[in-house]
């Protein structure tokens, strides 16, 4: 355990080093990220001012060692657009985006679980076959254009539910759903395979055979080993939450990490899109680690080296 | 296809078979989902090729006196089967002009990435060594930004438009096949036929190109399925943004955009995109999951 800990550990500081990487030459990919920056009524002296002010007038090698120095404590230079330090702009909006995750997550594994159960103990059956052409069209239709159905639904003829920001407690509920109704998709037919292949498992037939309820047997020895994969795709699939996150939080104007980094690239503000790469990436890092680390505990089975 | 190219003493140890095709289509007409999901995609290939000589409208042309129109609407101009935009431009006309687009974006992106991702992967798996290990790593980093984001910010760096996005979804769109590929070529690196292939003399990038290489093409083939489904969201989300394809070019993403805007009194706008997207993604997934059975050995072994 300590072990995988220790390896898994340098293993996420490699990665982030290489994120730090392509984080740093992202912003170059058009060579120089001045010209992104200034506004186009400047003139060559003012870019070259610029430029110094930025240090992009030094050897990109000694660039990168400055960037990277700066990172590890936090520090990704000022938001151009806010004035401020961009991890600061970025930390603002985190919460609204772990709550948002957190929430839509939620509804996800409460739909998809169940689901991905009755499924796989009534195979072939209607509920089967509907659920699995939901499944189909949840993976299959955009997260964003679900939103925007909701919206027309809820804001705009029930007018129960208001259609954007973040004032009101219930503001969360439609972007929630939107996301967790996508993630519910992928997981649930997931946890029907994973079902399935656990309940024709040997120590199932014995559950079953020694006389117990088959109440019990699904919940206490079923359910426990097909929620192993489970977990790992979930992890995989926050992947596409944080992604979809990012339209959807545009959609509904909700003001989460995934809103400012489409406003600040509206704005160009290069700072904040690097420090909210490197939070998205290191959020999506931290959270599969701690899978792991968790499905070490519930699987010992499972030996990562 | 690929059997007159390959060796003789590969093709000797072949069983015979009926032809590609026909085993192809028979197997085809034998699934539900694979017969749903050719019709879908062949509808909107057949769309894309064609689509301006069938469509009602001209997909850009305005109709002033016929703005935000309800599906069912008709005038002097002629009749608007789902309705009308905010300069009174033809829903229809523009949902099979879009198609064009989601077409051309999902096959180019995936041909690029899938070949930028398969000579990775195979590379990668095939070498070994301190060199996969590196590799690998820049498959994690990549791994760890949610493919919109990536996409989003470099779009952002790079520019929009049609050939630039292409061109975007391409390069970052490898990074899965990287990973399938390298794993399947793991396991065919041990087979015997590697072996046997080396015990006569054959050179390394011999034995990664031939032997190899086709042996873990089918997994690229299905995960290209996937991934052109994972690439028209991608264009549709990216476009939505307004960090795709740009106005005037015709996009269901940009579709959605405009709907947005006029959400509280044209629904029409934004509900026919949007189905457009999902059947066109779902008739790919339909599509993929039955490539996914037929070239599956294990599968077609058990029918």
């Amino acid at each position: 355990m300590r072990e995988f800990i220790v390896t898994r550990f340098f293993q996420l500081i490699v990665t982030m080093f290489i994120v730090s990487l392509l984080v740093f030459l992202m912003i170059r990919l058009r060579g120089d990220p001045i010209s992104i920056m200034a506004p186009p009524i400047f003139n060559e002296e003012q870019i070259q001012a610029l430029r110094a002010a930025w240090g992009f007038d030094k050897p990109v090698l000694e660039q990168y060692a400055i960037f990277l120095r700066k990172a590890v404590t936090g520090d990704f230079g000022t938001s151009f657009f806010a004035r401020r330090p961009a991890m600061e702009v970025v930390i603002e909006r985190l919460g609204y985006s772990w709550l948002l995750a957190a929430v839509a997550s939620l509804i996800g594994l409460t739909i998809a679980v169940p689901l991905g159960i009755l499924s796989a103990l009534k195979r072939n059956s209607l509920l089967d076959f509907v659920s699995t052409a939901l499944a189909s069209l949840g993976t299959a239709m955009p997260s964003f254009w679900l939103g925007l159905m909701l919206i027309i639904i809820f804001s705009v003829y029930l007018r129960i539910l208001p259609s954007f920001g973040a004032l009101e407690p219930q503001a969360i509920i439609m972007p929630s759903s939107t996301l967790g109704v996508g993630m519910a998709a992928r997981l649930s037919r997931l946890t029907r395979s994973a079902m399935l292949e656990v309940l024709n498992q040997d120590y199932v037939r014995t559950a079953h055979s020694k006389g117990l309820q088959s109440r019990q047997v699904v919940l206490r020895h079923a359910l426990r080993n097909a929620l192993i994969p489970v977990v790992t795709v979930f992890g995989l699939q926050l992947g596409w939450l944080l992604g979809g996150s990012v339209v959807v939080e545009s959609v509904f104007a909700w003001p989460g990490l995934g809103r400012l980094m489409v406003e600040s690239i509206n704005v160009r503000d290069t700072t904040v899109v690097q420090a909210g790469l490197f939070w998205f990436s290191l959020s999506f890092i931290l959270i599969n680690y701690a899978l792991d680390a968790f499905y070490m505990i519930i699987d010992p089975r499972i030996r990562i080296g | 296809m690929e059997a007159g190219k390959a060796s003789p003493e590969y093709i000797s140890t072949l069983p015979p078979q009926r032809s590609l095709f026909t085993r192809v289509t028979s197997a085809l007409f034998r699934s539900p989902i694979g017969i749903a999901g050719t019709a879908i995609v062949g509808f909107v290939l057949v769309l894309a090729l064609i689509g301006p000589q069938i469509s009602p409208h001209e997909a850009v042309g305005h109709n002033l006196r016929a703005r935000f129109k309800p599906p069912g609407y008709s005038d002097s101009a002629g009749f608007y089967a789902l309705g009308t935009d905010q300069l009174g431009r033809d829903i229809l006309s523009r949902i099979i002009a879009g198609s064009r687009v989601s077409v051309l974006v999902g096959i180019v992106s995936v041909l690029i990435a899938g070949t930028i991702g398969v000579t990775y992967g195979l590379v990668s798996g095939f070498v070994g060594g301190l060199v996969d290990t590196v590799l690998m790593r820049i498959v994690d980093a990549l791994l760890s930004i949610p493919f919109i984001v990536l996409v989003v910010a470099i779009s952002g760096v790079v520019g929009a438009g049609l050939g630039t996005l292409i061109l975007i979804l391409g390069c970052t769109g490898w990074v899965t096949y990287a990973r399938v590929i390298r794993s399947e070529v793991l396991k065919a690196r041990e087979m015997e036929y590697v072996v046997a292939a080396y015990a006569i003399g054959q050179s390394r990038p011999l034995v990664m190109l031939r032997h190899v290489l086709p042996n873990v093409i089918s997994s690229a083939i299905v995960l290209a399925a996937v991934q052109v489904a994972v690439t028209i969201l991608a264009e549709s989300s990216l476009s939505f943004l307004g960090l795709g394809v740009k106005t005037p070019t015709v996009t269901w993403g940009l579709m959605l955009a405009d709907g947005k805007a006029y959400i509280n009194s044209a629904w029409w706008m934004t509900f026919y995109p949007g189905i457009a997207i999902t059947v066109t993604v779902l008739g790919v997934v339909f599509l993929g999951d039955w490539l996914r059975d037929f070239l599956d050995p294990n599968i077609r072994a058990r029918a």
